[in-house]
């Protein structure tokens, strides 16, 4: 079966973005297919490359680039979402003269286009978060 | 599955209007949906029923009007909005004069509705 996931949850708050990786892994070690992870709204700062946590407590970002590191799974973060949140890629820091990059380049900055693309090509989409 | 092969889409707001950003991500997602010619209809749902309060006024808080948005949905040929009718009743919205037509459906009618797409897209 064909999973791809919406991620609406800031990696900070709740536990819904952990709750999508897990899912991810559970999918693909199940034999299933994962087309996309698509990243909306505060879901977006699961990109953030800068974020540091203390040393006891899980760095949600781990999860998220062995996951593409290991299976090739797609990430996307939505570009509206992401400028708001200050999640920018080489090309939108350049395009936004700002310093540098702040989001993970292992994430793909892109439009709603590429979620309702996941939607027409998947068996199943779920939501994580909202 | 709609007629066409397509995969159909109902897109459920829960949240009320302003109080965070899910209304504005969700009403984006229809529009981005319908302008790729891709099935979708709308459900509001709980809380989300605010989202057709007449008279808002986004612009005080400095935010867009999500009224307005909602009003922009026939442009898209998004001609099906349903609505929550026991939350209508419990916020006392004013449905006649929301800012696009919708159909009310009872717990019984949500249920079969949810039941009929391929997709449910929650914000």
């Amino acid at each position: 079966m064909i999973y791809s996931l919406l991620v609406l949850s800031s990696p900070i708050s709740g536990h819904g973005s952990r709750n999508a990786a897990e899912f991810a892994q559970c999918v693909i070690a199940r034999g299933h297919s994962l087309h996309r992870v698509f990243f909306l709204d505060t879901g977006t700062l699961a990109s953030a490359a800068n974020c540091v946590f203390p040393q006891d407590e899980a760095d949600p970002l781990r999860t998220w680039v062995a996951l593409a590191e290991q299976h090739a799974v797609e990430l996307v973060i939505c570009v509206s979402s992401a400028l708001k949140h200050g999640m920018l890629d080489q090309v939108e820091a350049a395009r936004h003269e700002r310093p540098g990059p702040t989001a993970n380049p292992i994430f793909t900055v892109s439009g709603l286009g590429q979620l309702v693309d996941a939607c027409a090509n998947s068996d199943r989409l779920i939501t994580f978060g909202g | 599955m709609a007629a066409n092969g397509k995969k159909s889409m109902l897109i459920v707001l829960r949240h009320s209007p302003y109080g965070s950003s899910l209304a504005k991500a969700g009403l984006d997602t229809v529009l981005a949906t319908a302008a790729f010619s891709q099935p979708v209809d709308l459900l509001l749902l709980g809380d989300g029923v605010l989202q057709l309060q007449p008279d808002q006024d986004g612009h005080r808080i400095g935010q867009k009007n999500v009224g307005r948005q909602l009003s922009s949905l026939p442009l898209y040929d998004i001609n099906h909005v349903y609505v929550d009718a026991e939350a209508v009743t419990r916020y006392n919205v004013d449905i006649s004069r929301a800012p696009v037509d919708t159909r009310m459906l009872d717990k019984e009618e949500l249920h079969q509705l949810m039941a009929g797409y391929d997709h449910l897209l929650g914000f």
